[in-house]
């Protein structure tokens, strides 16, 4: 009895790790484990101070390990594509620490954006449980209370985030999900000004969020039904022998692409997208727009390069109208909005369905134009939500359209950074957002999908018109009498919004270093 | 010093002059109202100094263009985005170069122009049509950034003709939008942010509609055997396109350029934004702005899709002549007076585009000089037409009478660059004008009648124009009206002695223009249909001819044209 157990335990050797290849996901998680315990024995002076550093400390590690990986990693060396590891749950490969690169240092940004402490009304909520308007919820802002929580949070779910697009079959794909989602939920709850709406984004967000996970999940069991695997190459290599039935199959894509499309707020998944981004907290609203969707957008390229990648003609027609419901839907809805943060909620829209049309090319040029486009745009959106949060009226955040008008004159610098980016999301050229656009609209038509092109750009002039009435109010139109003022940013806003604006603007004149990066990363594709 | 970056130094002396504004102190440096003064007008003075010294050296480069050298001159190529097969390519033929050479020569003469445009909108609280907007803190406007804005604008028009890689030309095609929006948005007058607002829209979509087809031509060349696809226009000539795929590129340029030229019916935009941006701005937008359009045309569209262009000829002559005509009619309804120039505007783009579609020698070649008399005549006109309005502070025609007994220099000049609008014979634009309806003519005879209406109807617009509101009974309001300062008489002197010099002696122009405008023509395998003006064409022709001897059967029945197309040039 001892003997057979001792024998049945001695064949079942320990899973082997690859600590070094996992290390840029590892870090984050371990520094958001130790911020959890700084929350917890640290004195409270320090806590902030602490997090801060670890936050910022981790994800540039984080950015640095996944260059030095691609670099000079030996899973790479003699044109391999890369490795599958930790037991075949996680394939590192070029375009996945591309993308991990990518979301740490637009994490970065963010954080900075989170770390701003300066204003006089902070951006975050003391007492998160607190009813909003009650005693409690006073006395806390009294107390100078300050929710230090918020780092963890972070970098849970940048973890989450770096793990998502890594994840090589579909039960660590949905924990990543999982795990990114969760402490997004808690974060958008927590703006201290307009709390209810706040509260009511993060209950949104959560059940329709919940939701898509529940069909993702159904998706991941359609497709073990099918290939009796949750590996992504198994599930391509049944797909190519093709013997088991094509109903799960396609049940399962469907499923598993509207769990996807979802986080990236495709049409018809997008509805969360304007009020989450609308209520939450305007530094997580930068996260979420950036990292979120560079995150999301590698899962999509994973598992329908990988997984899907010979059925390609099955999904390409949905595809197809998602990407024109996303691009049209996105930019004529924008017109009518009011709220600067609605509004740059739904011009998100549009350009997740610009990288969209990149996905759909299926070939490695437009999964490199993808990869650009995504690095680009998140750049440019981060600086864009962080001259948001200096804009300010009595209390807070002066969202409100209407009480942009005349900013140019007041503050002729602060709006003139953000008519540039509304200028680079138009992507008019000389900056990053018209190279981008370029890079998967070329891509497109090289894979033969001028059609959808011509409505990317048909949309593209639809979405300029919001922008340009932006600009038109900024600089055109007298200020108001009680007009909202820019606060003098402390170090980490400016950081944010320079390396927001420079980053725009080199990479739509010299764009060729992040291009051959990207196209670098791409050739060889996903590993399978 | 042949290998001197000619091109590149032209584009980057105004984009210094832009930094060099820029840095300057701005209205937030310290200091009373006299210091600001002081700063405004160093501003102006560096203005003027860059816009000189690129007018210069411009100058000097197109004394070394050789007219029958190789097609393009001080050529630069270098790799830019190799990714996306991009290089950063410069280079002229003749069109490009006395374009060039307008936009240089223009620039200095709106920079003085526009001298008080800034402040004065302010300090009379921007009056448009009589109608008075409510007074404004003054000096709310920087005049900084105007002239800054004035220098970038320069450099990306140096920069979109100059240009010889496709992808080159689309940034400075679209970049350009950026500097004249917020002229006209942020200086201009009356219903500026509409005006704006339509005028980057317009440009915008049919800039995105050209983007498809830039695309979709790189993908092109990469089929066409290059292992890498290209954007340089030199390779893309060469590139075999099936007739299907050239049709939808060209349309694809062609929308972009029917907009900026503006043809109608894309060109309401034009007299919107016309009539709300500062005179200064206003001829930058027509004088230049407009051609980038029309030299589009003749460059991209005739020479890519040769077949195409062939194909639609009919489509757009039709065009072009609705627009000559309807414009004219539209313009004799004005009231206002800058919409009124807008809309001759519009009129004489229609008669351009003709010339160019005409596909004949004399046809394009009086197109080409066309765009350049048409920058400088309407310049003046509009100039000078800002003069008038800075006096009185109205648009309207029924606002003035009488102006040139109060103020005959002013008047004067007004006729004279009126009279070059209507194609005087002795200005400028007569020759060109000229050229074109007989190159038309020797094609589409009725195209040719019908926008020979076109000139009447100019004489009826821009005579009774003079009429209402130089002569007659000196009206109350214009009683103390002051004739042109001296600053204003140097901004304009130039323009008009340009506008009789050319119209005396438009030899050294052509002589540029011509062996581009043959290279053209050959590239789109068009011959003339007979050797209609001598001065011109006949080399031309004959070479054509000879190496086309069929045509000159399929071409018979065109005799009796040529007679009359013989005894219209002889004539003249």
């Amino acid at each position: 009895m001892t003997g057979t157990v001792a024998a049945a335990a001695s064949t079942i050797a320990a899973p082997h790790f690859e600590w070094g290849l996992l290390s840029p996901v590892l870090l984050v998680f371990c520094a958001a484990l130790a911020g959890v315990l700084v929350e917890a024995f640290a004195p409270r002076d320090l806590r902030r101070p602490l997090q801060i550093v670890l936050a910022l400390g981790s994800l540039a590690g984080a950015f640095v390990l996944s260059i030095v990986l691609a670099a000079t990693n030996s899973v790479f060396a003699g044109g391999k594509p890369g490795a599958i590891v930790a037991v075949g749950t996680v394939g590192v490969d070029r375009p996945t620490l591309f993308i991990q690169a990518t979301i740490a240092i637009l994490a970065f940004v963010s954080v900075l954006l989170i770390a701003e402490s300066s204003h006089e009304v902070h951006a975050f909520t003391p007492q998160a449980a607190a009813v909003p308007g009650s005693p409690e919820e006073r006395e806390g802002m009294l107390a100078g209370v300050v929710h230090t929580e918020v780092y963890p949070l972070t970098l849970f779910a940048v973890g989450g985030m770096l793990l998502f697009p890594a994840a090589n079959d579909l039960l660590t794909m949905f924990i990543a999900l999982e795990v990114l989602s969760l402490p997004l939920y808690l974060l958008c709850g927590l703006a201290r000004r307009r709390r209810l709406l706040s509260q009511e984004a993060a209950m949104k967000y959560f059940l329709l969020g919940a939701f898509s996970s529940a069909i993702f999940l159904f998706g991941v069991a359609m497709l073990y039904g099918y290939a009796g695997s949750v590996q992504l190459s198994a599930i391509a290599t049944a797909a190519q022998t093709g013997t088991a039935s094509a109903t799960l199959l396609y049940a399962g894509i469907g499923l598993l692409g509207v769990g996807l499309l979802f986080k990236i707020g495709a049409v018809p998944f997008q509805a969360w997208k304007p009020d989450v981004y609308q209520g939450s907290p305007t530094p997580i609203t930068a996260l979420m727009a950036s990292c979120t969707l560079v995150s999301a957008f590698g899962a999509l390229l994973r598992v329908f390069y990988v997984a899907f990648g010979q059925l390609t003609w099955d999904w390409r027609p949905a595809m197809w109208v998602v990407a024109i419901l996303t691009m049209l839907t996105g930019s004529v809805i924008a017109i009518t909005q009011t709220d600067v943060k609605r509004l740059l909620a739904y011009s998100s829209i549009a350009q997740a369905g610009y990288v969209l049309v990149g996905v759909i090319a299926a070939n490695t040029r437009g999964l490199s134009g993808s990869l650009f486009y995504l690095a680009a745009y998140g750049f440019t959106i981060i600086g864009a939500f962080a001259i948001v949060t200096l804009v300010r009226d009595r209390g807070g955040e002066a969202a409100h359209l209407s009480s942009w008008a005349g900013l140019g004159k007041r503050s002729p610098l602060v709006a003139g950074v953000f008519a540039f980016f509304l200028i680079a999301f138009a992507g008019i050229p000389l900056t990053s957002g018209f190279t981008g656009k370029f890079a998967v609209f070329q891509a497109a038509i090289q894979g033969g999908a001028t059609p959808l092109v011509i409505i990317g750009v048909i949309s593209s002039a639809i979405l300029a018109f919001p922008y340009v009435r932006v600009i038109v109010l900024m600089f055109f139109s007298e200020p108001a009498e009680e007009g909202p003022v820019v606060v003098r940013p402390s170090g980490y806003t400016s950081l944010a919004v320079g390396i927001g604006a420079v980053v725009t603007l080199v990479l739509g004149i010299i764009p060729q270093p992040l291009l051959s990066l990207a196209n670098h990363a791409a050739t060889q594709l996903f590993v399978r | 010093m042949s290998s001197f970056p000619w091109l590149t130094v032209a584009g980057v002396i105004p984009l210094v002059g832009a930094i060099v504004i820029a840095l300057t102190p701005g209205r937030s440096a310290p200091g009373g109202e006299a210091d600001q003064r002081a700063r405004d007008l160093l501003v102006k003075r560096l203005a003027l100094a860059f816009s000189v010294l690129t007018l210069v050296e411009v100058a000097v480069m197109a004394a070394q263009f050789k007219p029958g050298g190789p097609r393009f001159q001080f050529q630069q190529v270098y790799e830019w985005i190799p990714q996306f097969g991009v290089h950063y390519a410069v280079g002229v033929d003749g069109i490009a170069l006395v374009l060039i050479l307008m936009s240089v020569v223009l620039m200095p003469v709106v920079v003085l122009a526009s001298w008080n445009d800034v402040e004065e909108v302010t300090a009379s609280g921007g009056r448009v049509g009589g109608t008075t907007t409510p007074r404004r803190a003054p000096r709310s406007r920087s005049v900084k950034s105007y002239f800054a804005m004035m220098l970038v604008l320069e450099t990306m028009m140096i920069g979109v003709f100059a240009a010889t890689d496709v992808f080159l030309f689309y940034v400075f095609f679209e970049a350009m939008l950026v500097p004249m929006y917020f002229m006209i948005g942020s200086y201009g007058v009356g219903q500026r942010q509409y005006a704006a607002v339509k005028f980057l829209l317009y440009s915008l979509l049919g800039g995105l509609l050209m983007l498809v087809a830039v695309i979709a031509l790189y993908v092109y060349s990469t089929h066409g055997g290059h292992s890498q696809g290209t954007f340089l226009f030199t390779q893309l000539t060469h590139l075999a396109l099936s007739p299907a795929s050239q049709k939808w590129l060209f349309l694809g340029f062609f929308v972009a350029f029917a907009i900026k030229a503006p043809l109608w019916p894309f060109h309401t935009w034009l007299p919107d934004a016309a009539t709300s941006a500062q005179p200064g701005a206003a001829v930058l937008l027509v004088g230049v702005l407009d051609k980038v359009g029309t030299f589009g045309m003749i460059r991209y569209c005739l020479d890519l899709f040769p077949t195409a262009a062939h194909f639609f000829t009919p489509l757009v002559i039709v065009l072009a002549v609705i627009g000559v005509l309807y414009a004219a009619i539209v313009a004799i309804g004005q009231a206002d007076m800058k919409r009124l120039i807008a809309y001759t505007s519009v009129s004489h783009m229609g008669l351009i585009t003709l010339g160019i579609f005409a596909m004949t020698s004399q046809g394009q070649t009086g197109a080409t000089l066309y765009m350049v008399n048409h920058g400088f005549a309407t310049g003046a006109l509009f100039i000078i037409a800002g003069f008038l309005v800075s006096r009185r502070g109205s648009h309207l025609i029924n606002d003035y009478g009488g102006v040139q007994k109060v103020a005959p220099v002013l008047a004067g000049l007004f006729l004279v660059a009126g009279l070059a609008g209507l194609a005087l014979p002795g200005l400028n634009t007569f020759v060109s004008e000229f050229l074109v309806l007989v190159g038309t003519f020797t094609r589409y005879q009725a195209a040719a009648v019908l926008a020979t209406v076109g000139i009447i109807l100019a004489a009826i617009y821009i005579l009774w124009m003079y009429q209402r509101t130089m002569t007659g009974p000196v009206r109350a309001e214009v009683a103390a009206m002051p004739d042109l300062k001296a600053r204003e008489l140097w901004a304009v002197a130039p323009l008009i002695a340009l506008i009789v010099v050319l119209g005396v002696y438009p030899k050294p122009v052509l002589d540029i223009i011509n062996p581009a405008v043959h290279a053209t023509l050959s590239g789109t395998h068009s011959t003339d249909p007979v050797p209609a003006h001598p001065a011109t064409a006949s080399t031309a022709s004959a070479l054509h001819h000879g190496r086309h001897p069929a045509d000159r059967t399929a071409l018979v029945s065109h005799v009796p044209i040529q007679s009359a197309a013989h005894k219209q040039g002889s004539s003249s």
